[in-house]
Order: C-alpha cells, then structure tokens, then sequence
C-alpha cells in the first residue's frame, strides 16, 4: 500500500503550478506535484518568444526562467515538488503508478489534479502523404533543439500553419540561422489575428494560403514539398517540413485509463469545478483545450485548485454530471459537464468556452431545457476563443445544449 | 550539453569495417531479417562470415516495415518451401527466444468472416491448415468468437481461431541474429553496395567499402536481390517486383480492444488488412498490396491511410476514438513468382535467397538452415561449431518487464514509449550499434510514440551528435553556413 496524500497534482506548467500554489494557500497540508521533466514550466520552457507572468507574476518572464520562477513559487508556498517523475498510469481510485530514476512506485492521492497540457499534431497523425524523412518536426521539438541543445535541424524549412506558435516557429528559425522557404496554411486566411501575420510577408517569405501539401520527398533528409493551390501543383525545395500549432491535449494517461476523453477535442471532459466524471480527478490548462497562453492555464489552474481545496474541506458524493451537447462546427465546449446540487462555493469556470473546427459565421445559443439562455451572432474563426458566461441556474438543467445555426 | 555515448562502439564498428580483409567463408549480401539470420546461421556452424549491407543500419530495407507476426504456415501453399521454412524457422524461434530474452506475445488470431460468402470459405481454410500441419485450430460460430475479443463488430459472422498465431518483436529478433553472428566474429560491413562480384574458385567482391573476399556467397538481398544476382555474375533467374504496403499505427489506448490479430479471409489476390496488436502495446492496421516499379521510395499516401483508418473502425469500431501514432509504408521483394525464389549454384558456391515476401520474419531462420544445408553440398568448408554465445536483448516488449520499472535507470527520454536514458545509452554502445536514426529508433522504440519526437527528437539528436553520416542537427551557428 502506498501513503495517501490530499492532493496529488500531475504537470507542472503554469496550471498545474497554479493549482499546487493554491491548494497550500487555502491550507490543503499534503500537495504533491509531479513533472516527467527535470525542472518545472511545461511548455514555457522552451517558447523563447512568448513573454510569459504579466498577470500571474507582474513582470515578463521568456521561456526557462519563467519555469524557474514557477518552481520558486511551488516551493515558497510548501509543495512537495517531485521532478523526473513520469505518471504511468492513472488509477480510478485515485492510485497512480509513477516511475522515477529509483524505479516504479505507487501514489495514492485523495483527489488529483491532471494538468498534462498540450502538444502539436505531428506529422503521422496528420496522415501527410509522402516520404518519411529525417527533417520533418514540429515546433516544440525545434524550439528544444535551440532552447536546450543549442542544434538546428534544418536550414531551409517550409512551414506548416498560421498559428501563433508558426510565427514563433519563423523567429526561432531566423533567429539561429534557417531561413524559412515558405509558410503554408490549408485555410484560406491566416489563423494568427492580423498584425502579426504579416510577419512572414515582411520577413520576405512567402505564404501560402488555401494551399495544402500533397507529397514530401527526400531520401535520407528532405529534399522537396510538393504544395497543391486548387488544381495547381507547385513543388518547393527545402530540407525541412515544421509542422506548427494544431495543437492537442495531452491527455494520453485519460485514454489509456477509464477516464476517458471526448471525441471532438481530445481532452478530459470536466463539470463547471474542474472536476472530472470520476469525482477523485480533476483537470486544468490545456490538457482541456489546446490551447491558451500560460497565464490564462496559470489562472484556471489557481481556480481549480480553489475548487479541489472546497471539495476537500467540504466533501459531498458528487452527483452524476450531466453532459453539455453541441454539434459542428463547435469542436469543444469547456466545461463540456455541469453537475447540480453543489455546494462548493465558487465555480472554477464562470463562462463556457467554445471553440470552432472552421470558419463560420451564424447564430449560437445556449439552451437550458430547451428554452434559451444566450444567444450570438457573428462570425467565427478556427482556434479562437469564443466566452459564453454561464446562467447562474445552468448546473441545475436537465438538458443544456450549444446550438450553432450557420448564415445561409 | 553534449552527452558523449557511443563514439567507441563507433570506433569499433570502423575497426571491424577494417578487418573484412582477408578471406572469408561466406559473404552475406543484405542484412534483412534472412541475411541476419544467415550470418548467424553460418557463424554458429564455425563459419568465417562477412556480411554486406548498402544501407547504414541492418533492417534498412523490406525488413524494416513489415506486421511482426510470428505465423504458423496455417495458410501457405501446402508441401511449398515456403511452408517448410515458415514452420521450420517458427520452431527454432520458439526454441531460441528465451535465450535471447525476445518476447512473444501469445496473441492467436482469428480469421474473421464478415458475410456468408467469406464464412463459406473457412472450413477450406481449416482443412488446408491441418493439412498443413497446424493443430489449433477451431470455427467459431460469432458470439463464441466475440467472447475472446468483444470490440470485435457485431457484424461477424463466423471466424477460424488460429491460437498459434503470435506477436513478436520485428527488429530485435534479427538484431539478436546479428548481435550472435558478431559475437561469433562475423564481420558486418555497412555502406557496403556490391559493385560487382566474380568467382574463379573463389569470390572477389567489389564493394562500396571495399574488397571483400569469400569462399562461398549467400545472396539475401530482398528488393536487389535479382539485380545482385545480376552483378554476381550469375544467371538472371527472377525479378523483383516491389509490392508496397502502407501501415497505419493507432495509439496504446488501442490496445485494449485488440487483444488478438484479426485476420481477413484471403482472397486470390491479397492476403488482405490486418488488424493486430504489437509486441510494443500498439495496434497495427496494414498492410496494401500495392505494385510499384521503385524499389526505394515507399510512399504514405492519405487517402490509403484514411481508407485503413475506416476499415479499422469497421472490424473493431472502438478504433474509430483512437489517435494515430505513427503511419509507415514497407516495400516487400515479391517476383512474378508467389513462391519463394531459392536457388543453388554449386559450380559457383553461391546460393540466392530470393523473393520472400510477407513470411521473411517467421521462415528467416528456417531459411537459414536451409541455406547452410545447400551450402553443405558445397564441400570444403567444414569447421568446428563453436560454444553457442550468450546474447541477451533489451526488451521493449510491454509483456514484459521494461527498463523504465527497474530501479536507478538514468531518466525517461522518451515520455510516449517510456524509454530510459539507460536504454539509449545501451544501444549507442551495443555491439551493432545503430547507423541511423532509424536504427536507434528500431532498438529502442525512442520517437516511435504517439508526439513523434516533440518532446525527446532534440535530446536524442543531441545525444548522437557526430556518431551519424547524416546527423538529426548541426550546432545552430552552423545552420547559418
């Protein structure tokens, strides 16, 4: 038998950091907090371009010391940090299965905090045609050849995508000797907001909108691209494909266990606390929702761990969730459960937040038993945020659901 | 932060590399899964072994791609050789394995009917696996079949349970092949392409990496394997015709509703798509049958690979959820010929391995034996069998134990597949240690996983900085240049 700890926190980027901070704050005694890596920060560790802890911490932090500043904060505050420790399996009893550098151990934790993050789609998962190169990666994996190792991989990349993170992936690539040949986005517009994709154009490198890849060659690196815009085929020289942004949730350890994720987005469902359908688990940051910024997962993970410290102090039997419906083109609806009859005092989330799979532009309502509760329209891009506050009276429907009725 | 690994194993590979002067007993020609087999075949019978392979790593060919099932023959054309080998070579793998510490996961398999007209075809399919030899076998009306594996889609109609049908690991079996044959002193020369070959009593072999001279040759090189016959000089007997097969790998949630290989009832043109659990906890849906004239480029292709995802989802409708992991493509050396295409040149000492397609994982060491039997009716090469090696494997099966559950292993690296710093290190110092990227991968399932290297490509090219010709990453400031 392992010792039983109250908290049990499992990712140490910004929310799961936040989540172990607050936990001791409101006095919970017995918070241990996890990470796979040798130190703390998720993925801020190695995004050297966006400046991290305005809101959390009031002064800009970049990539590794934002992570530094994060483990200061957890040690401040009493957290038993545990770095080096990979979560192998998730127990419906709140026992997960961990393995260290000193071998495999078991961890019992009252509740658990899952705040696994995010990580980009790559290539296989894309199911992109072609060879399969040395030279095809995604953004994380260069900014940790750069941040961490000091390598390149490549020195004339094409770029995948139009994400914020492909236009960091532009600058890391400037920045260290690589010359991007080209950036390339399936949409027909950009997915960045505007000023900032004009980077590439004043970079000097060419973008290409509406435009898809239909073959990756080379024998041992890569040698060409092959682009198809409508009928045409054009074919680019490069010795590298970037692969950007299209992130999702890390949340192989709810796949692979009984937790279980929902279809559309990959990620955990949980009720408005940030609780999951098993009462023991809850979830924060991007492991719910690919992605935001750090200090939106640093907030949420704060207001989570509010959450778990009140279900500690006050515990109730959680009832059966009940469960937010939609249909495309929205592809995920956080929180996507509302449990009623709670007396915790505060929800973790006061709005719902919606994304989109496409561009669309249309009408969304909220209905509550059917009878509307919110009601917008306007038009909607991919990957963007969209808030829906939520009625004070939603966790207490029987039936709530997002109807999305696109303009004609 | 350079991690410093390997740089020896490397200096010893180049040294061996060296010592291919003089004469040998035998060259080997590709190291696939037969030519390794071969090597070790030979080295255990005393032989003096050079081994010749174009590529950087063994496995860099038709060996590396294939759906790692251990077969029973149920279903080979009966009294072929290629039924004799597959049986042949599965014995001796079962009786080696233990030794070697390889795994195999006792998966058995079912063939399944999706409609009348395939379960009509099962009884004959049983028949013919009896006849063949094999005794397990059992038709399973739908709710029987079902019970052993219950994601399986309602829509089943009748399935032959195979129970000797078994999962193994597809690379570390013929890199224990190799490791043995090595540790026996054969000689495994990389970047070495046969130039030309010619044989006055005895071989003189032109290569890539130089001269190499042999008594006797074995020629398994796969998808070149007429075009070496060709530049041996000797008599153009078959051609290869690359048949390429796209694989889709779907993540280790998968694994749980596949606890057995599925099989389609075959038709005469394809043995059809598989569904099968992987020694590694994954499941593999693959491969096509796919004619091309390229014996290099193995393209993946969308659509197929979409085409693959549906048709998982329509045997085991659970897949449908599941992420993909990895995609491949493999290129197998069929001829215009079904059968295995072995021939025997004894006025030349030569033997050539030729066209073994999807079976070369089970009969490889049967082909084997085989092999050193023709080569016996050569004559003049008789030795001393030496005292067999003991050759121990990393295990990378899930089966059994992995070494991120043993104590004081380094650090994790690779987060998806859970393999330890300790584990590439290992490889990087093996005895036949990986020329590529690819060949690390193979020994350690390092990137294999479902981010593909987001987390762990950087550390691992930091890791094998200058061991490779064509190295994962330069120093930044070199990128500029």
């Amino acid at each position: 038998m392992s010792a039983t700890h109250d908290v049990i926190v499992v990712g140490g980027g910004p929310s799961g950091v936040a989540a172990a901070v607050e936990l001791r704050r409101r006095g919970v005694r017995d918070v241990v907090l996890l990470d796979r890596e040798t130190e703390l920060g998720g993925a801020t560790r190695h995004c050297s371009h966006s400046p991290f802890g305005m809101r959390e911490f009031h002064r800009v932090y970049l990539g590794a010391s934002y992570g530094r500043r994060l483990q200061q904060e957890a040690l401040a505050a009493g957290v038993d940090v545990r770095t080096s420790h990979s979560v192998v399996r998730l127990g419906d009893d709140g026992e997960l299965l961990v393995s260290s550098p000193h071998g495999v151990s078991s961890l019992r934790g009252r509740r658990i905090v899952t705040s696994t993050g995010a990580r980009e789609t790559p290539r296989s998962a894309r199911l992109v045609s072609g060879d399969r190169p040395l030279g095809v990666l995604t953004t994380g994996a260069l900014q940790s050849y750069v941040a961490f190792h000091g390598l390149m991989p490549f020195r004339r990349p094409l770029i995948v995508g139009s994400e914020l993170v492909s236009l960091s992936a532009v600058l890391t690539c400037i920045g260290h000797g690589a010359r991007p040949v080209a950036m390339v986005e399936a949409n027909a517009r950009a997915t960045a907001r505007q000023p900032l994709t004009w980077l590439p154009t004043l970079l000097g490198i060419p973008f290409h909108r509406g435009a898809e890849i239909v073959d990756i060659r080379g024998h041992q690196r890569v040698e060409s691209v092959t682009l198809r815009h409508g009928e045409r085929l054009s074919e680019i020289e490069c010795d590298g494909v970037l692969f950007t942004g299209r992130f999702t949730p890390e949340a192989s350890l709810h796949l692979l266990g009984d937790l279980g994720v929902a279809a559309g987005s990959g990620a955990p469902l949980v009720d408005q606390h940030g609780r999951l359908q098993n009462p023991l688990y809850f979830a924060a940051g991007n492991v719910l929702r690919a992605i935001e910024t750090g200090g939106w997962a640093f907030r949420e993970g704060r207001s989570v761990g509010r959450a778990v410290a009140d279900d500690l102090a006050r515990p109730a039997a959680a009832r059966e969730p009940v469960r937010v419906h939609f249909d495309a083109p929205i592809k995920l609806v956080v929180p996507g459960l509302l449990r009623s009859g709670d007396r915790l005092a505060a929800h973790a989330f006061r709005h719902f937040q919606l994304r989109m799979t496409r561009a669309a532009a249309g009408r969304i309502t909220l209905l509550l038993d059917g009878i509307p509760a919110w009601r917008y329209s306007g038009h909607w891009l991919p990957e963007r945020r969209i808030l829906v506050p939520m009625p004070p009276g939603a966790p207490e429907a029987g039936r709530i659901s997002f109807v999305f009725e696109e303009n004609a | 932060m350079t991690e410093c690994v390997g740089h020896e194993a490397h200096a010893g590979a180049q040294q061996r590399a060296r010592a291919a002067e003089g004469r040998f007993d035998v060259a080997v020609i590709g190291a696939g899964v037969v030519g390794c087999a071969v090597a070790r075949r030979f080295a255990l019978a005393g032989a003096r072994v050079v081994l010749i392979e174009k590529g950087a790593d063994l496995l860099s060919g038709a060996s590396k791609a294939n759906s790692a099932i251990l077969h029973t023959g149920f279903d080979a054309p009966p009294d072929s050789l290629e039924h004799t080998l597959v049986q042949a070579g599965r014995a001796e793998y079962l009786e080696i394995a233990d030794g070697l510490n390889l795994p195999l996961v006792q998966t058995g398999a079912l063939v399944c009917a999706w409609d009348a007209q395939q379960a009509d075809k099962l009884a004959a399919i049983e028949a013919q696996g009896r006849r063949n030899g094999v005794q397990k076998l059992r038709l399973l009306g739908a709710k029987e079949a079902r019970q052993s594996m219950p994601h399986l889609s309602e829509r089943l109609v009748q399935a032959l349970e195979v129970a000797d049908e078994h999962v193994i690991d597809p690379w570390s079996a013929p890199l224990a092949y190799l490791t043995q044959a090595v540790a026996l002193g054969a000689v495994f020369l990389r970047h070495a392409e046969l130039v030309r070959g010619s044989f006055d009593g005895g071989w003189q072999l032109q290569t890539t990496a130089g001269r190499v001279e042999a008594a006797s040759v074995v020629n398994a090189a796969g998808l070149f394997g007429d075009l070496v016959d060709e530049r041996l000089g000797l008599p153009r007997a078959f051609q290869i015709r690359p048949r390429k097969g796209q694989f889709v790998v779907l993540d280790k949630a998968a694994a749980r509703y596949v606890p057995r290989i599925v099989l389609p009832v075959p038709t005469e043109i394809t043995k059809g798509i598989v569904v099968c659990p992987t020694a590694f906890g994954n499941v593999l849906v693959g491969p096509t049958a796919e004619e091309q004239e390229d014996r290099d480029r193995a393209t993946v292709e969308q659509a197929t690979l979409e085409m693959l995802l549906r048709k998982a989802a329509e045997i085991v409708p659970a897949l449908a959820a599941i992420p993909v992991t990895a995609v491949y493509a493999g290129l197998r050396p069929a001829t215009e010929d079904k059968a295995y295409r072995v021939f025997v040149r004894a006025e030349q000492r030569a033997i050539t391995l030729g066209g073994i397609r999807s079976t070369g994982l089970s009969a490889a060491l049967g082909l084997a034996q085989h092999a050193l039997q023709l080569h016996a009716g050569f004559g003049g090469t008789e030795h001393p069998a030496p005292a067999v090696p003991m050759v121990r494997m990393p295990n990378l099966a899930e089966c059994r134990r992995r070494d991120w559950q043993a104590p004081e292993h380094g650090e994790i690296v690779c987060h998806c597949e859970l393999v330890t710093k300790r584990e590439i290190v290992a490889a990087l110092n093996s005895p036949v240690p990986p020329g590529d990227f690819g060949g690390l991968r193979r020994r350690t399932r390092a990137g294999m996983g479902r981010c593909q290297g987001f987390y762990c490509n950087a550390r691992l090219a930091d890791m094998t900085q200058d061991l490779w010709p064509v190295p994962l990453a330069v120093k930044a400031g070199d990128a500029a240049r």
